[in-house]
């Protein structure tokens, strides 16, 4: 298979499961024009545009994966998930609980996520860590166009719902339709490694609850998901040269977290810097200490996470989300003891 | 009715998008930017008829509005640039817009200026008697849920609100007609709620329809629902690969033409028909968009008042040189000091 865009991998991922399964429809707002092949190739009975209805389009998907069709649902943005939140945190999360195990609903959501290009603190949330608190979901954050295509191509064979998260600055085909738009005068700190990369053939899926050992270390663990993995290792090639020998873990899904590979980690480098994207308190990073003190851990733990509303401006953006210099800083800090 | 202050407020709220244009083009501003080029006659209309403790709730399209308003020109430029002195200390940005002494409020959240709009008005109500507050939307908007519970709330608490529902035809990239069902019209009715149709491209028109639906409100004789009908002229945001498609097919639709026709020559997937209605439904909405009025020409609503203008020659050629003179004005205060890409 080729070098893809991570976009691409995850088109194609949904594209190679329509083929494969004719119960996958996909749902959303302009989905005709932004997914133009799809519509091209299966029409307009199996991608369906959506009006700007997210509480409606949402919660029907998940009737719909309660009748047996399977649904790919693309919001615009995962910010606009609140418009449907219901559907999700109530109806689809709760489904398989209600029914005692006897009723599962196969959807996927692909919810663009994350910030990196300007548009303010309402569309660019990454939100995942609030999603992967509810029981009942399944909550994935690739950082690769190989792992984008493994997870989309195990969530869609997948019988309960699924949160795709789709990292905006990974996907240069959103960072074209909202952040540069035909510009040749702005400029993205985009991660190449995320953006674009070798899709393995044949065609592969990623299982969910497996983390990936991106960089061997030894004196501190950084574990984190999408363009937080990037910045990581960005980070622990500076480090390097200082003699701090970094170990980078990529999540790779929330919901299921590999505690175990996490904690295999920490217990060899016994400190643990949590990279997240998402806000700071009762998220990703605090789960992440929590998970090691009940493996009977207690590492030297730091974070670098988003601490308060995404600030518009694009200078005021950048420190505010992780970015190499932070975690560097941080780094130092806990290797410092 | 003061056709050149109408036409003044039009023509400030099109040179002030002129200009952001031009610096969102330059790199200067980040994100998308979402302008209410073809709206100004709406704008204008409705929002000169506001006063002193009126409230207005609007979408990511709001600057017109807010131009019209009267909210300060350079700290709203400077805020599209991400200064400190923004009016919202460059932590907003052109989406999310607020002026807490213009009781003004914008939200990127479709549907959202609905219900905050409501709130204002039953606020207004009970703290300032007699103002009231207009929620500006979209036609697509009005298929959210909050809007249209807004509608049955407004009707059911009798609130001094008027919703200004601007159709220009689209949702995005998609025609609103093809997932709008009924009227909008009709639909505002259903609640109960007195509701009409007017020609946004003519601002007089549209300022005598919302003279009566404010005047009502400010009696508390309850809510009403103005939908305006008016172009689209610059897509749904700066760059819109729509409009640059349907304008440049070959420079700027030949990756994706590619990508289309080899999907839609793979082996499996859906049947002949299938592929078939797919590809006429995504010409047809291109040859929409193609079809589109464009500034400047006649459907454009600025050509419209500056014809109605005419009688008033020696005014308007005065009124164009002040606008003239204080956007640019403003742009320069604003720019003093701004560095091109601001990334590098």
């Amino acid at each position: 298979m080729p070098e893809m865009s991570f976009g691409q991998a995850v088109d194609r991922a949904i594209e190679d499961g329509m083929v494969r399964d004719e119960t996958i429809v996909l749902i959303g707002e302009d989905v005709p024009m932004l997914r133009a092949p799809l519509f091209a190739r299966f029409g307009a009975d199996r991608v369906l545009a959506a009006p700007i209805s997210e509480a409606a389009f949402v919660g029907a998907a998940a009737g719909a994966a309660m009748a047996g069709l399977r649904p790919v649902v693309e919001l615009y943005m995962v910010d606009f998930v609140a418009v449907a939140l219901d559907a999700v945190l109530n109806h689809i999360a709760k489904l398989e609980a209600f029914s005692g195990g006897k009723w599962r609903a196969p959807l996927v959501i692909r919810a663009p996520s994350g910030a990196g290009y300007g548009d303010g603190g309402q569309h660019g949330q990454a939100l995942w860590g609030s999603l992967a608190s509810i029981p009942g979901l399944t909550v994935v954050v690739p950082s690769t166009p190989a792992d984008a295509y493994g997870l989309m191509t195990t969530a869609l064979a997948h019988d309960g719902p699924v949160i795709f998260m789709e990292s905006k600055l990974l996907s240069e085909e959103w960072l074209e339709f909202l952040g540069r738009g035909g510009r040749d005068t702005v400029t993205f700190a985009v991660p190449a490694d995320g953006a674009h990369g070798m899709v393995p053939a044949p065609p592969h899926a990623v299982p969910f609850g497996s983390a990936a050992v991106r960089r061997e270390g030894s004196d501190l663990t950084i574990a984190s998901v999408a363009v937080g993995v990037h910045r990581a290792l960005a980070a622990a090639a500076r480090l390097d040269g200082e003699g701090v020998d970094c170990e980078v873990l990529d999540l790779r899904s929330l919901r299921p977290l590999d505690v175990e590979t996490v904690a295999a980690s920490v217990q060899k480098t016994g400190r643990l810097l949590a990279v997240d994207e998402d806000y700071r308190e009762f998220g990703l990073s605090g789960e992440l200490a929590a998970v090691c003190l009940e493996a009977g851990l207690s590492p030297r733990f730091g974070r670098v996470c988003v601490e308060d509303t995404l600030p518009y401006a694009r200078h005021l953006e950048r420190n505010a989300l992780p970015n190499a210099d932070r975690i560097v800083a941080a780094v130092r800090e806990l290797v410092s003891v | 009715m003061d056709l050149p202050h109408l036409y003044r407020q039009m023509q400030r709220a099109r040179a002030y998008e002129l200009a952001v244009e031009e610096m969102w083009n330059h790199g200067l501003i980040s994100g998308e930017m979402h302008l209410g080029t073809g709206e100004e006659a709406v704008a204008a209309g409705v929002v000169t008829q506001l006063e002193d403790g009126d409230g207005l709730a609007l979408t990511h399209r709001c600057s017109p509005a807010l131009v019209v308003r009267g909210v300060p020109l350079v700290p709203m430029l400077r805020e599209l640039l991400g200064a400190e002195d923004g009016l919202c200390g460059g932590r907003g940005g052109h989406m999310h817009l607020f002026s807490k002494e213009h009781l003004a409020a914008t939200s990127g959240i479709v549907g959202a200026s609905l219900p905050t709009a409501a709130g204002f008005a039953l606020a207004n109500r009970r703290l300032r008697p007699g103002a009231i507050a207009v929620a500006f939307t979209g036609a697509g908007a009005m298929n959210q849920g909050m809007a249209l519970e807004t509608l049955n709330l407004a009707v059911a608490w009798r609130l001094p609100l008027l919703i200004v529902c601007i159709d220009n035809g689209w949702a995005i990239t998609t025609t609103s007609d093809s997932v709008t069902g009924g009227s909008l019209v009709e639909r505002a009715r259903g609640f109960g709620m007195r509701a009409e149709e007017v020609n946004g491209r003519d601002v007089r028109a549209v300022h005598k329809a919302a003279a009566k639906s404010i005047e009502r409100a400010r009696r508390g004789k309850g809510p009403s629902f103005l939908l305006a009908t008016c172009p689209r002229l610059d897509g749904h945001f700066l760059g819109d690969p729509l409009i640059r498609m349907a304008k440049r097919p070959i420079a700027e639709g030949k990756a994706v033409l590619g990508s289309v026709l080899s999907s839609v020559t793979s082996r499996g997937g859906g049947g002949l028909s299938d592929r078939a209605g797919g590809m006429t439904q995504m010409m047809s909405v291109m040859a929409k968009a193609r079809r589109g009025a464009t500034r400047d020409g006649r459907g454009d609503p600025i050509t419209a008042v500056h014809k109605a203008m005419k009688k008033h020659e020696a005014e308007r050629d005065r009124i164009d040189a002040e606008v003239t003179a204080e956007i640019e004005a403003a742009v320069a205060e604003a720019l003093a000091g701004v560095e091109e890409d601001p990334d590098a």
